[in-house]
C-alpha cells in the first residue's frame, strides 16, 4: 500500500458519524437512545455478498474494502465491525507460517471459512513454567508450536539471570543458523502484518468520513478460554479441572492480569474503547455451576473490573446459551459493558441483566440463512417490543453478526425491519 | 449393585465420583495383583459410566466428567484388556448400530466425541468417521457397516447445507429405508432439522443417547 489516502469528513458525515456513536454510547449508559442502534459484524458473508472466493477476501487487501464498503453503505448500520481486521489476514497468516488454524489454501478448499485446531499446545506439566515465567514459556515453548516463523528463537539464550560478562556471551546465540532464520522470518512476516494493518487503518477512516464509526477495534479472550482453546486445548483443559486444580487457577488468576494489561494497551493504540471478547466455554452446557463459579467466572470478572477500571468498555458475546449463567454475570459495575449473546433468549436476558449492561444480539443463526424475510421481519419486531420498547438497551444483530450462508435479501430484512420497529 | 463385593462396590463409586487416582490404582490392583477377572473389572466400569451418564442426563454432571470418565475408562481398559484369555465371552450384545460423523466443510470433533463416548457407554456399537466427512464417504460406510441410526455433526452454519446435502444423497442412494437420521451441533434448531430433512436433531449428548433409545425400542 502507498502512502495514506487522505479522506475528508464532511460536516454532514461527522453529525452522523457523531449520531450513530451516541446511539451506541447511550445504550451502555443504560440511557434511551434515538432508536435501537444497528450493527454489521460481517466475516466470510462478505464474500457472498461480493460475489468472491472466501479465499479472495483473505487475500485482496483492496476488493475486501471495497466489498465491506458496499455492504456499510447499502445497509448503513450505526457500527459495523472493522471488517478487514476479522478476515483479511491471508497473508499475515501465511508469513507467520500460523499453526493454529486451517484456512483457505491451507488446510480448507477456497470457499470455506477459516477454522481452528483444537489441540494440546501446552502439555499438562508445563503449568509451572508457564506460572513462573509466562514470557520465557512464549519464547521457548510455545511461539516455536504454533508459528513456523518463531521456530528457532527457542535457541536464543535463556535470559533471567544473566549479568555482566555472562550476559555478553549470550548474545552468541543470535548468531546461531536457526536464531537467524527465525528473526529473518519475522522481520519480514512483521512487515506484512504491518500492511495488514495499515489496510484497516485506511478502511477504517474510510468509514469514518462516511459517517460510520467501527463498534470495536480490540479484541480479547477471557482467562479460562485462553489456556482451554490456545494452550490445553478443550480435553486437556476438562481433564486438568480435576488434575491441575490448583496450578489453573492460579494461571487464570495471573492471565487476567496481562490479558487486561494487553488490552487496554489495545485501546490505547487504537484510540476505541469497546473491547470484543468471543466468549466459547461459559455456556450451561459445558460445565457445572458450581465449576463456572469455581474456574470460569472470578478470573473474567476480575478481568472485566480492570478493563472498565482502565476506561475500557467490555463487549462480551456470550456464546451458545448462558441462561443459567445470568444472575451470575449481573455482578459487575452497571452502565460499563455490553452483553453480546448468541442463543440465550434475549428477553430473560433483558429480565435478568436489563438495569446492568447494553444488550447485543441476537437474531437465530438458522432463522438469517434458511428462514424467509418475512420471518426476520418478525424475529426484529419480537425483539423490538419485547427488549428494546420495554426499557432494553438493546443493539441489534445477528446471533454471532451475519452467517456466512446468509441470503442478501434477509439481511436486507433485517436493517428494514430495525428503522420500521424501533426509530 | 447388590451382588457386588466391598472392593467392587468401591471401585465404582470411585470411578461414578471422579476419583481418578484411587479407582485407577483400586482398578489396577485388582487386575495385577488379585488376579480379578478382567471382564468383570470391564463390566463395573461400565456400571460406573451408567452411572456417570444418569448424572450428566440429570443435570449434575457435564462436560468435563464425560471426558474425566472417558480418560479413566481407558486407562483401565488398556491394563484388562491383554489380560482377558481368548476363551473368555465377549462383549455384551449391542443396541444398535450407530454411524457418526462430521459433515463435509466442518472440522470440529468435540461435540462428536462426546455423543460418540455416551452411545458407546450406553450399549450401542458406535463407528465414528471423522470429521469433514464427504458424502459419498458417508454413503460407503453405510452400504458398509449397515447403520440403524446415522449422526451428522457439525458446528458451523455451512454444515446446515452438508448436511442437506448428506442427507438427499443417503435418500438418493436408497439407503434412508428404516434408517433414522439425526443431526447436532451448537447451531442446530427445529428449524434446520426441517430444512435438511433429518428425522431428529439434538444440541447435547443426552438428547443423542434418547433418541437413540427411542428409535432402539427401549427406554431411554
Amino acid at each position: 500500500m502507498s502512502a495514506p489516502a487522505t479522506y475528508t469528513q464532511t460536516p454532514e458525515a461527522k453529525a452522523a458519524y457523531d449520531a450513530r456513536w451516541q446511539r451506541v454510547m447511550d445504550c451502555v449508559a443504560l440511557k434511551q437512545p434515538d432508536r435501537m442502534p444497528t450493527t454489521m459484524m460481517a466475516t466470510f458473508w462478505l464474500a457472498r455478498y461480493g460475489g468472491i472466493s472466501n479465499k479472495q477476501l483473505m487475500y485482496d487487501y483492496e476488493a475486501t474494502k471495497a466489498i465491506a464498503e458496499r455492504a456499510i453503505l447499502e445497509f448503513e448500520p450505526d457500527a459495523p465491525s472493522p471488517i478487514i481486521l476479522g478476515v483479511a489476514m491471508g497473508p499475515s497468516l501465511e508469513a507467520v507460517g500460523y499453526k493454529q488454524v486451517q484456512w483457505p489454501g491451507h488446510g480448507v478448499r477456497d470457499d470455506q471459512p477459516y477454522q481452528y485446531l483444537d489441540r494440546e499446545y501446552m502439555r499438562a506439566d508445563e503449568y509451572d513454567e508457564f506460572l513462573f515465567d509466562p514470557t520465557g514459556f512464549y519464547l521457548q515453548k510455545y511461539l516455536p508450536r504454533i508459528g513456523e516463523a518463531f521456530e528457532g528463537i527457542d535457541e536464543i539464550a535463556y535470559l533471567p539471570g544473566l549479568q555482566y560478562f555472562r550476559l555478553i556471551g549470550a548474545v552468541r546465540t543470535f548468531s546461531r543458523p536457526r536464531v537467524r532464520k527465525a528473526l529473518e522470518a519475522l522481520m519480514k512476516a512483521g512487515e506484512e502484518v504491518e500492511r495488514w494493518g495499515r489496510h484497516h487503518h485506511d478502511f477504517t477512516r474510510r468509514m469514518a468520513a462516511h459517517g460510520f464509526p467501527m463498534s470495536y477495534i480490540s479484541t480479547s479472550i477471557s482467562p479460562y478460554d485462553l489456556i482451554a482453546d490456545y494452550f490445553r486445548g478443550a480435553t486437556g483443559m476438562m481433564k486438568d479441572l480435576f488434575r491441575n486444580k490448583d496450578k489453573l487457577l492460579l494461571l487464570l488468576d495471573k492471565a487476567a492480569t496481562f490479558l487486561v494489561r494487553q488490552a487496554l494497551s489495545g485501546i490505547k493504540s487504537s484510540g476505541h474503547p469497546v473491547v470484543f471478547i468471543p466468549i466459547h466455554w461459559a455456556p450451561d452446557a459445558f460445565m457445572s455451576p458450581k465449576q463456572f463459579e469455581t474456574f470460569w467466572w472470578p478470573s473474567f470478572r476480575k478481568m472485566l473490573l480492570g478493563l472498565i477500571e482502565g476506561g475500557a468498555i467490555p463487549m462480551p458475546l456470550w456464546e451458545a446459551d448462558c441462561t443459567k449463567r445470568l444472575e451470575t454475570i449481573r455482578d459487575i459495575p452497571p452502565g460499563k459493558c455490553i452483553y453480546w449473546f448468541e442463543r440465550t433468549d434475549m428477553v430473560r436476558a433483558f429480565e435478568v441483566l436489563g438495569d446492568v449492561v447494553a444488550l447485543r444480539g441476537n437474531l437465530s443463526p438458522s432463522l438469517m440463512t434458511t428462514g424467509k424475510p418475512e420471518e426476520v421481519d418478525a424475529a426484529v419486531r419480537h425483539l423490538a417490543e419485547n427488549v428494546f420498547h420495554k426499557g432494553g438497551r438493546l443493539i441489534l444483530d445477528g446471533a454471532f453478526g451475519i452467517p456466512d450462508e446468509t441470503p442478501v435479501e434477509n439481511v436486507r430484512a433485517m436493517f428494514t425491519a430495525a428503522r420500521k420497529y424501533a426509530s | 449393585m447388590s451382588d457386588m463385593t466391598d472392593q467392587e462396590r468401591q471401585l465404582v463409586e470411585m470411578l461414578a465420583d471422579m476419583n481418578e487416582d484411587e479407582g485407577v490404582a483400586l482398578a489396577k490392583r485388582m487386575l495385577l495383583e488379585d488376579g480379578a477377572d478382567p471382564l468383570r473389572v470391564l463390566e463395573l466400569c461400565r456400571n460406573a459410566m451408567d452411572i456417570v451418564g444418569k448424572r450428566f442426563a440429570e443435570g449434575e454432571y457435564f462436560l468435563p466428567e464425560l471426558v474425566l470418565a472417558g480418560e479413566m475408562l481407558e486407562v483401565i481398559g488398556a491394563v484388562a484388556k491383554p489380560l482377558i484369555k481368548q476363551s473368555s465371552g465377549g462383549e455384551p450384545k449391542r443396541l444398535a448400530r450407530v454411524l457418526i460423523g462430521t459433515v463435509h466443510g466442518d472440522l470440529h470433533d468435540i461435540g462428536k466425541n462426546i455423543v460418540t463416548f455416551m452411545l458407546d457407554i450406553n450399549g450401542f456399537e458406535v463407528k465414528d468417521i471423522g470429521v469433514d466427512v464427504p458424502v459419498a464417504t458417508f454413503i460407503d460406510e453405510i452400504t458398509d457397516f449397515k447403520p440403524q441410526v446415522v449422526g451428522l455433526s457439525g458446528f458451523l452454519t455451512l454444515a446446515f447445507d452438508s448436511m442437506k446435502e448428506t442427507i438427499d444423497a443417503i435418500a438418493g442412494a436408497g439407503l434412508r429405508g428404516n434408517m433414522k437420521i439425526m443431526i447436532g451441533g451448537g447451531q442446530i434448531d427445529e428449524t434446520v432439522r426441517s430444512y435438511t430433512g433429518a428425522d431428529a436433531f439434538g444440541t447435547n449428548a443426552v438428547d443423542a443417547v434418547t433418541l437413540c433409545k427411542g428409535w432402539a425400542g427401549v427406554a431411554a
